[in-house]
């Protein structure tokens, strides 16, 4: 890297700039803005899986005291040509899932609009649906490229020949379920059009970017369409790029000319938000005796709609993660009438890294060999992929660190040995990774008269403490305390960047940053006399810096560690220790990323246990759709869990020395969990997630 | 039946303050708060009593305000996250809070930390809960405690390992 | 939700007086009903309120038992002195139910008449018998995973989700209630019905009865009672098999037991086959495992609920050998 910023502030534990608005109440998310004579919109959801709205009928709905409106295919706006269906709200009379929007109801109060929705007569033509992903099923076929933009399939040397003169094979099959990323803030949008012009506050991950896709839906030139976002209650994913409800918003607020609120319920958030696809995965490998893999074969099926394509990346990890002489990855998807799949955290790594950690812990008891040991001779010298040296590679260092610190040397390897009353015990181990990137951003760098500074860029803050690092970075580039420094973001109206995705965040919007300051610099360094009254200001915009990098194989790496506890009369499993230890480059604020690991390490567990969207094959639509019927952990299901990482030094990255730190925590979770019970149980469960009667049944075999 | 008669006259004390309204019979408290009186600190995560976003204390006692009537509520005592504060110093629970790093996105928050003011109490007023082993001593609120006692509130973003040393910290 | 009047009653007839209006409905703490008339699931015309009502009291009765008030509520009841040390099955029972902020509003007459969580009554797109009679049951071709092994019909498999009615039920509470007719006491496990071709019916209260109070016998002397819950995560869950059980054991057989299992059928269902096994055996874990299995003899499972029988049996057999062993 040309510049490497100096830390003063970087490193430091310091505390969350926006943390006392959030204690307090008084951080204002998307619902939240007060705006003057705001209405609000409902959503009605098709009640079919598959086929078209014959007729709508809002005679009684429109009758109710209240109701502002009722907008269907038939009354909305035409909307322009959009690339994901999913924003073509009622633009058509198609239905192509169940939960789809199909009609809105606007009305001067929220119990009005709801009661109007529940009161509309909406008319069907139903056709047969198929909703049901196999590995066998007829509509599966190969996508063009996968999320967001690998090779569908690769192939490396002979993997069948491989096989067949490899000592030990391992050939299973793990499935994932449907997951919905359930974020804690529903998508929410309050929509505002003062002349002729859109103003949205949306719970989104990127306003820029939001910003351009709804201008586009709505035919409007972006720079007539702003969208603010400064707080935002999680997303995961789901509020990568505008959902429907953003649309909704503005077609229901356009209808009636008020300013109208809008937000998905809990229960609307099983059907058009995203949700992260199930898969089925088909893991072979080949080894030597002595653990060193001859083939390693990763075939996944997974589904998308029929209203927009997404291919998870679910077998992309297979193609970096260890050596083999032979490899083989493929992607194949059925476009079902189902909703559309998305991101949700870590798209890929996380299906993938559990079919592929649980794959290696199969063949390290094959080989009767320690499972990090397996791992170690595994390791590549370079990108088995491309060839391309590793920028830094800290896995065995953190596998190695973990062992040393959870305790590995003293286990036993035994399954189903260790018992503590009804509790089998049982630890395990899987290795994580996530790859470290950094997209084009802009950002801009003002220098004020009395001695501060303002930095703008469009990012997000959606948890993961992105306003807080931002500003030790700008902190440490302009080479001034935090205090004399102030950071804008959340707003399309900065310099467009980076959304907050893919773990590119701190590492994008980081860059831009310490670009701006450094054409500050200049400038300030140019100017003579007192500086003007509304500052001197200087912008950058990494696109040629990014396009002019070296070629790296950049990943982040990690290990994961786990004890459960599992109930021999109940099946019942609860994770009672975790640790992860991550090498992720220059940690830059150790207080939010352990926060940021621990929470993805979080989710990770509720994958492994918890998470599971149950498909209703007669109705087309994911059945258990509340938190009550959707599990995810509670408090005690997350005992003493701690994260870590390596000290890692890699000039290859960026200004920051930093890699991004959002998704691995979860990746590899999942696959610890499930070694761990079967080395407490000698139960395999290799389909997520590790319900109690799936380990009864074991128990019971 | 006439219109008129789904609505009612309530005097809401949010916060020692009181707030007549005239509202519809179906309005949540956490509605009344959040879309008549401004108060947007309670947070609707599910509406249904499910994710304690909406946590609130009602006379002291920690409720969801999602799953209260407002109609209901004549002359009681309401205190949201709002109501924590005194003046600039925060409550201890939300500088702990700010301190442990106890949350990431902080929707959950307002529901976390008045519902750890109410489960105190609880603690201290010698309530048990499912883990207690001996259901006739007094409870010692260690990890454990804490974690069964605040069942009701979900956290997303998984801060549950930063919450849990947050409350102990002002609870012991 | 549709609109509705509210009228807080000022006593009980004038309760009972004021619920016999068309489409009238009682409301309490409020924390099942509320949720499901934000579903379309429940649509009173009229809330008669009657959680300010005076019968919030818990009194000792003549005898050893205990009078609790039906607005007594959850977390009230499971902190009282006289429930902890005498009762452990039904604190630990009302602990283990939903969360702390639902135990502080739901009352103990709202508890007992909470509605089933299976996914179809919940979801009013979808046919249900339970919401509307004769519209099918989607839950037997279905997603059954936690619905009835026990006492289910062609009309209905779901269960009754309250853990502290599954306690009452092994205790034997009764449960006073009060209606158009006058008084009665309605017996535990009576309350709650099979669902036979009525699944609409969850109680055996007739239109416009109120419950006004429980009153607990006592256990008998010298028995050990708990409550064990199963579940998918460690709390805030509604129960996968759950049993309440009190058990007197002297010189080595069981003297007297009383046993509830819950999450297993439309009602608690009290165990008198387990029971009538157990009655002066020795407290072995043979004895458990046969009474376990006379009761559970009569499981019906569904195809992918078959589960829960074992987990039932190994369930009821950890509890007893816990209760057993303990002394």
């Amino acid at each position: 890297m040309a510049t490497t910023v100096a830390p003063t502030t970087l490193g430091a534990a310091v505390t969350r700039v926006e943390g006392r608005e959030k204690v307090t109440g008084e951080a204002a998310y998307a619902y939240e803005h007060e705006i003057e004579g705001a209405v609000y919109a409902w959503i009605v959801q098709a009640t079919i899986a598959s086929g078209a709205v014959r007729r709508v009928d809002a005679a009684r709905a429109l009758r109710l005291p209240g109701v502002l409106g009722v907008l269907w295919h038939e009354n909305a706006p035409d909307l322009g040509e959009v690339e994901d269906g999913e924003l073509a709200v009622l633009q058509s009379r198609r239905v192509a899932y169940r939960g789809q929007i199909v009609a809105l109801t606007i009305a001067d109060s929220l119990e009005v609009a709801r009661d109007a929705a529940a009161l509309l007569d909406v008319a069907y033509e139903a056709e047969p649906h198929d909703v049901e992903l196999r590995d066998d099923h007829p509509k599966l076929y190969k996508p063009p490229k996968v999320n967001p933009n690998f090779e569908t399939d690769t192939e490396e040397g002979d993997v069948d020949a491989a096989l067949a003169r490899a000592d030990v094979v391992v050939d299973r099959t793990y499935t994932t379920p449907a997951e919905h990323n359930n974020p804690l803030e529903p998508h929410a949008t309050l929509a505002v059009w003062r002349d002729g012009g859109l103003t949205l506050y949306d719970s989104t991950q990127g306003a820029p970017r939001a910003r351009d896709t709804i201008a586009a839906v709505f035919d409007l030139p972006p720079e007539r369409v702003r969208v603010i976002s400064p707080h935002v209650g999680g997303g995961f994913g789901s509020k990568g790029t505008p959902r429907p409800t953003a649309i909704a918003a503005a077609l229901a607020a356009k209808h009636v000319d008020r300013p109208v609120k809008l937000a998905a319920t809990r229960q609307q958030m099983f059907a058009f938000v995203g949700y992260r696809t199930p898969t089925i995965q088909r893991l072979r490998l080949g080894a030597d005796a002595g653990g060193r893999l001859l083939a390693l074969a990763h075939e996944v099926a997974e589904q998308t709609s029929t209203v927009r394509e997404f291919a998870e990346q679910t077998a992309v990890p297979s193609r970096m993660m260890y050596a083999s002489q032979t490899r083989r990855t493929s992607h194949r998807v059925a476009a079902l009438d189902v909703p559309t799949p998305s991101w949700m955290r870590a798209p890929g790594e996380t299906p993938g890294m559990y079919a592929l950690e649980s794959a290696m812990d199969e063949l390290a008891i094959e080989l009767g060999l320690d499972p990090i040991e397996l791992r170690a001779r595994n390791e590549p010298e370079t990108d088995p992929e491309t060839g391309l040296p590793f920028s830094s590679r800290g896995l065995v260092a953190c596998l190695r660190e973990g062992a040393a610190r959870f305790g590995w040397e003293r286990r036993d390897p035994t399954p189903g040995a260790r018992r503590n009353g009804p509790w089998l015990v049982g630890t395990g181990v899987a290795s994580s990774t996530y790859p470290a990137r950094r997209a084009p951003s802009a950002a801009f760098a003002r220098a004020l008269p009395d001695g501060t500074f303002v930095i703008g860029i469009g990012a997000a803050d959606i948890g993961t403490g992105a306003r807080t690092v931002l500003l030790q970075i700008a902190a440490d580039a302009l080479e001034v305390p935090p205090e004399r420094v102030r950071v804008e973001i959340g707003d399309s109206a900065l310099p467009f960047a980076m959304l907050a995705g893919g773990s590119m965040g701190t590492t994008s919007w980081g860059s831009a940053i310490v670009r701006a300051i450094e054409a500050l610099r200049e400038r300030l360094a140019e100017h003579a006399g007192d500086l003007p009254p509304e500052g001197v200001q200087a912008q950058a915009d990494t696109t040629e810096e990014i396009k002019a990098q070296e070629r790296y194989a950049r990943h982040a790496f990690g290990a994961q560690f786990c004890e459960v506890r599992v109930n021999a009369d109940t099946g019942e499993v609860r994770v009672a220790r975790m640790l992860g230890v991550f090498a992720c480059g220059r940690i830059l604020n150790p207080l939010t990323s352990r926060s940021q690991f621990i929470g993805g390490m979080t989710q990770g567990v509720s994958m492994a246990l918890h998470e599971e969207s149950v498909l209703d094959l007669e109705f087309g639509d994911y059945l258990n759709h509340d938190l009550a019927q959707y599990h995810v952990p509670v408090f005690a299901d997350i005992g003493d869990i701690e994260a870590t990482w390596i000290e890692e030094e890699d000039p290859h990255l960026n200004p920051m020395g930093a890699k991004g730190i959002g998704e691995i925590g979860i990746v590899g979770t999942a696959a610890a969990v499930a070694n761990a019970v079967h080395h407490a149980t000698g139960v395999r469960v290799r389909d997520l997630p590790i319900r109690l009667d799936r380990v009864l049944a074991g128990l019971a075999a | 039946m006439p219109h008129v008669t789904h609505f009612a006259d309530v005097t809401l004390r949010i916060n020692g303050a009181d707030h007549a309204l005239h509202v519809d019979t179906r309005t949540t408290l956490l509605d009344a708060l959040r879309e008549h009186l401004g108060r947007t600190g309670s947070k609707k995560g599910c509406d249904h009593g499910q994710c304690g976003a909406c946590t609130v204390l009602v006379d002291g006692r920690r409720a969801n305000a999602c799953l209260l009537l407002a109609v209901t509520l004549d002359g009681v005592d309401v205190t949201t996250v709002e109501g924590l504060a005194d003046g600039d110093a925060l409550h201890p629970l939300q500088d702990a809070f700010i301190e442990q790093d106890a949350f990431q996105c902080g929707y959950c928050t307002p529901g976390q930390i008045c519902s750890a003011v109410g489960m105190i109490e609880e603690a201290r007023a010698g309530w048990p809960s499912a883990v207690t082993g001996d259901l006739t001593a007094a409870p010692a609120l260690d990890d454990d405690e804490i974690r069964e006692r605040m069942n009701g509130n979900l956290c997303r973003c998984g801060a549950y390992a930063n919450i849990v040393p947050a409350i102990a910290q002002v609870a012991r | 939700m549709r609109p509705f009047e509210y009228e807080r009653a000022a006593d009980v007839a004038a309760a009972v007086a004021a619920v016999a209006e068309p489409g009238a409905m009682y409301l309490a703490g409020g924390t099942n009903l509320v949720d499901l008339m934000k579903l379309g699931v429940e649509t009173p015309a009229r809330l008669v309120d009657v959680s300010r009502l005076p019968h919030d009291t818990i009194e000792e009765l003549p005898g050893g038992g205990l009078r609790i008030g039906a607005a007594v509520r959850n977390s009230d009841l499971a902190a009282h002195p006289a429930v902890r040390e005498r009762y452990p099955l039904l604190a630990r029972s009302l602990l283990s139910g939903a969360s702390g902020q639902l135990r502080n509003v739901a009352t103990i007459g709202g508890n007992l008449l909470q509605r089933t969580r299976c996914a179809y009554f919940q979801d009013v797109s979808k046919p249900c018998n339970k919401r509307r009679p004769g519209s099918g049951c989607p839950a037997r071709d279905g997603e059954h995973r936690n619905l009835a092994i026990l006492g289910h019909s062609e009309a209905c498999v779901a269960t009754h989700p309250s853990d502290m009615a599954v306690a009452l039920a092994a205790i034997g509470a009764d449960v006073a209630v009060t209606g158009p007719a006058g008084a009665r006491r309605v017996p535990m496990p009576g309350l709650h019905r099979l669902p036979g071709d009525e699944p609409q019916r969850d109680t055996v209260l007739q239109p416009g009865e109120l419950i006004t109070a429980i009153e607990l016998p006592p256990l008998p002397p010298g028995a050990r009672s708990t409550y064990r819950k199963v579940r998918e995560r460690a709390s805030f869950s509604f129960a996968v098999a759950s049993v309440a059980a009190a058990v007197d054991v002297a010189d080595g057989h069981v003297a007297d037991c009383r046993i509830a299992l819950g999450a297993l059928a439309h009602a608690p269902w009290r165990a008198s086959l387990a029971e009538e096994a157990l009655r002066g055996a020795p407290a072995t874990a043979e004895s458990f495992g046969r009474a376990a299995d006379a009761e559970l003899a009569h499981a019906e499972p569904l195809p992918d609920n078959a589960f829960k029988v074992p987990l039932a049996r190994n369930l009821l057999v950890a509890t007893l050998a816990e209760l057993c062993e303990a002394r």
